[in-house]
């Protein structure tokens, strides 16, 4: 497997995984009442940063565990990687849209943080998900 | 699914020479052995720099190593 694959793989299992704790975390900290009252922010900043190092840590050990692959990268992983940032970008404008809309709404900051937060998380997730479906089956001739 | 419909001999030439190894042909066009492997099975287009590459490392035109399949109604 390229390393730009294991790449896309570390970023795709940490996104998802970091999330999903978030998720619980603000579940868990609204305890049955209204979302906007659920301490969000510092479960945002650590699952953030956990990803982070997360990923920081996986990709590290990946490259000790294949040094000749570590972070080469061609031509073909350079196109794979800009579909995956091409295609990511969407749910980001997407995301920021949104959160704009809802700042003219007077909509709870928790909401507004959220988006974007989502907004990211879905940019990394697409983003990983391309470069994978590239490098396994390839770029559709354009 | 193929995303390309450009088929390559690129196999039979590394056989032909050699043999070379796909790991051998990566390291003198300075790509990935995954990249080479994706262009054999026709799962990506190299570039046409790289397909020229591809073709001086064999010593053989560029018609030796790529095929398109002409379509229906096209002049032969």
């Amino acid at each position: 497997m390229a390393f730009q694959e294991k790449r896309a793989w570390i970023m795709l299992g940490t996104t998802a995984g970091t999330y999903l704790a978030y998720l619980a975390i603000v579940l868990a900290g609204a305890a049955g009442g209204p979302l906007t009252a659920a301490p969000y922010a510092p479960a945002l900043l650590w699952t953030v940063g956990v990803s982070i190092i997360t990923t920081a840590a996986l990709l590290t050990a990946a490259a000790f565990a294949a040094p000749e692959d570590a972070d080469v990268r061609d031509v073909r992983d350079r196109e794979i990687g800009r579909s995956g940032t091409h295609l990511g970008r969407w749910s980001v404008v997407l995301g920021a849209a949104g959160a704009l809309v809802l700042a003219m709404a007077e909509a709870d900051h928790f909401w507004i943080a959220n988006a974007i937060y989502l907004a990211f998380t879905l940019s990394s997730l697409i983003g990983s998900a391309t470069r994978i479906v590239g490098h396994r089956r390839g770029r559709p001739a354009w | 699914m193929k995303p390309t419909r450009v088929t390559n001999s690129i196999r039979a030439l590394r056989a032909a020479h050699g043999p070379m190894t796909q790991a051998d042909l990566a390291q003198r066009l300075g790509v990935t052995r995954q990249t080479v492997i994706a262009i054999e099975q026709g799962r990506y287009s190299p570039s046409l720099e790289v397909a020229f590459q591809i073709a001086r490392v064999f010593g053989v035109p560029l018609d030796d190593v790529f095929q398109y399949p002409r379509g229906e109604g096209e002049p032969s």
